[in-house]
């Protein structure tokens, strides 16, 4: 094993286009546990801690461009306010000490189905700053899971940042597990309303082979709330439409049984979770409702 | 290969490192600072956790190629720490911390008068081995049973009181709720926590009114 230890993006890059098949290691979170457990021996590890501007995060106009390596304990602190979905996300991961060093670029190289950032970063809508010595291109969020563990990166690129547009209505998330701290996700449920576009959309986590969006209950959820003229009035969901959302948010999990649930469990789950975040973030439209401070 | 970083305030250089290795095993196994304890090398127990350039972290995720450079408080350091943060708001580098052999042979050197429930002996209250207010807290308040996840979670509670000084209980499981213990139920741990905290506020109160 190689230890490659970039001391610049540019470095990083030439060190990835040399070598393929090195491993990035950021936070370690899932890296470490790999090689201390035996199940992977890269040939080289690729070290990204020595470059700043991976944690570094700029808030322009519409969106957020979040390096790729700033810790969730960053976002849950200073970026409540923009990204308040993955900042309720953020602050599911694991414990304290994984949030120091953990980020979103380890999730997204990662891309397992259960991580926690994806349903919050389909829900607010992103692209995915991909760069190699070839060039940058940026990578829309819905083609960027292509598989269980598998993403859209081609094997001499790097995720440099992503980039998530700004809030600009509530969003909530919602993660069912055994405990607060240190659960993986039985299975997860990201919302944000776009008031400007009037649009919703979700995301749903560790409950079909990549994160997905149920779009079925969001094309269903923007059509009833347009017909009822909801936006403008600001008036109570009716509970038919919040029921018939869940029934479709449920029915586009495609979830296994493993050691954490049922699928059945899953899909249950995951109908309750979008009928309550729901109304938790309508609520907040409508302006009586919870704030995304101190939930999740 | 060669990782070169500061441990508990001292300059260290490990050898023979192997490229994935875990910084734990560095410092348990090449330093010979068994404080962290190795448990699940997966960052679920939080036994490892140590400070690196200040924040709390599981060692275990650390890969040792990664410190180059960089600092690293372990268990061994905490009292030296938290006394120079509490003489000089920290270490002027090179001025303070803990040499590798001091750290090596670290053990608790209880406050003067205070009795040792292990041994019986009195504490002498020599200070250059005193131990750190959290640490006094825990063998107080009664939060130390086998005492495997200790270190981990004495590092976690002292960066908290650093940064939060007077912890709500929510703030105090949080905090620890990466670092897991299987003999004491929590419940004394979170009363050495409190203790700590009600301490540092007194001693707060008494060098404001002075």
């Amino acid at each position: 094993m190689d230890f490659l230890r970039p001391a610049s993006w540019e470095e990083a890059l030439a060190a990835k286009a040399e070598h393929p098949t090195a491993v990035p290691i950021a936070g370690g979170t899932d890296v470490m546990v790999e090689i201390n457990f035996d199940h992977r021996r890269p040939e080289y590890l690729l070290d990204l801690n020595r470059i700043g501007e991976l944690r570094e995060w700029e808030v322009g106009a519409d969106t957020v461009r979040l390096g790729a390596s700033v810790p969730y304990t960053q976002i849950m602190e200073n970026l409540r306010a923009e990204l308040p979905g993955l900042a309720l996300a953020s602050h599911t991961v694991a414990s304290p000490q994984i949030r120091n060093r953990g980020g979103v670029g380890g999730n997204l190289g990662t891309a397992s189905p259960a991580g926690d950032a994806h349903p919050a970063l389909l829900a607010a809508d992103c692209e995915v700053e991909a760069e190699s010595v070839r060039g940058s291109r940026l990578i829309p969020i819905d083609a960027f899971y292509t598989g269980v563990k598998r993403n859209a990166l081609a094997p001499d690129e790097l995720i440099r940042a992503v980039h998530i547009k700004k809030a600009d209505g509530p969003q909530q998330y919602s993660k069912v597990g055994t405990r607060n701290a240190m659960v993986i996700a039985v299975c997860a449920f990201g919302i944000a309303l776009h008031p400007e576009t009037r649009t919703v959309r979700t995301g749903i986590g560790s409950a079909a082979p990549t994160p997905i969006r149920a779009k079925a209950a969001e094309e269903f959820l923007n059509a009833a709330l347009d017909e009822g003229g909801f936006w403008d009035s600001k008036k109570i969901i009716t509970p038919s439409i919040a029921k018939q959302f869940a029934e479709l948010a449920s029915g586009a999990a495609n979830p296994i049984d493993d050691v954490r649930g049922t699928a059945s469990y899953r899909r249950h789950a995951v109908g309750i979770m979008a009928r309550r975040t729901l109304g938790w973030t309508w609520e907040s439209y409508r302006g009586k409702g919870r704030s995304t401070e101190g939930v999740a | 290969m060669r990782v070169n970083f500061t441990v508990n305030g001292r300059q260290q250089e490990a050898d023979d490192v192997w490229e994935g290795e875990s910084l734990l095993y560095v410092l348990r196994e090449r330093m010979g600072l068994p404080g962290s304890k190795n448990a699940c090398e997966q960052g679920e127990c939080g036994s490892c956790t140590v400070r690196l350039d200040g924040v709390p972290v599981c060692s275990c995720l650390v890969a040792a190629g990664q410190v180059e450079g960089r600092e690293v408080t372990t268990v061994e350091g905490l009292a030296d720490y938290a006394r120079q943060r509490e003489e000089h708001g920290g270490c002027a580098s090179g001025a303070c911390g803990t040499s590798l052999q001091e750290a090596q042979q670290w053990r608790a050197n209880p406050a003067k008068g205070a009795t040792d429930s292990q041994t019986g002996e009195v504490g002498g209250g020599n200070p250059a081995a005193a131990l750190s207010p959290i640490q006094q807290a825990f063998i107080d308040a009664g939060a130390v049973q086998c005492g495997f996840c200790t270190p981990g979670l004495l590092i976690a509670a002292d960066e908290m009181l650093e940064r939060n000084p007077q912890p709500t209980d929510a703030d105090i499981r949080e905090a620890l709720s990466g670092n897991l213990c299987r003999c004491t139920g929590y419940e004394k741990i979170l009363d050495a926590v409190r203790l700590a905290a009600a301490r540092q506020d007194r001693q707060g109160l008494q060098e404001g009114a002075v």
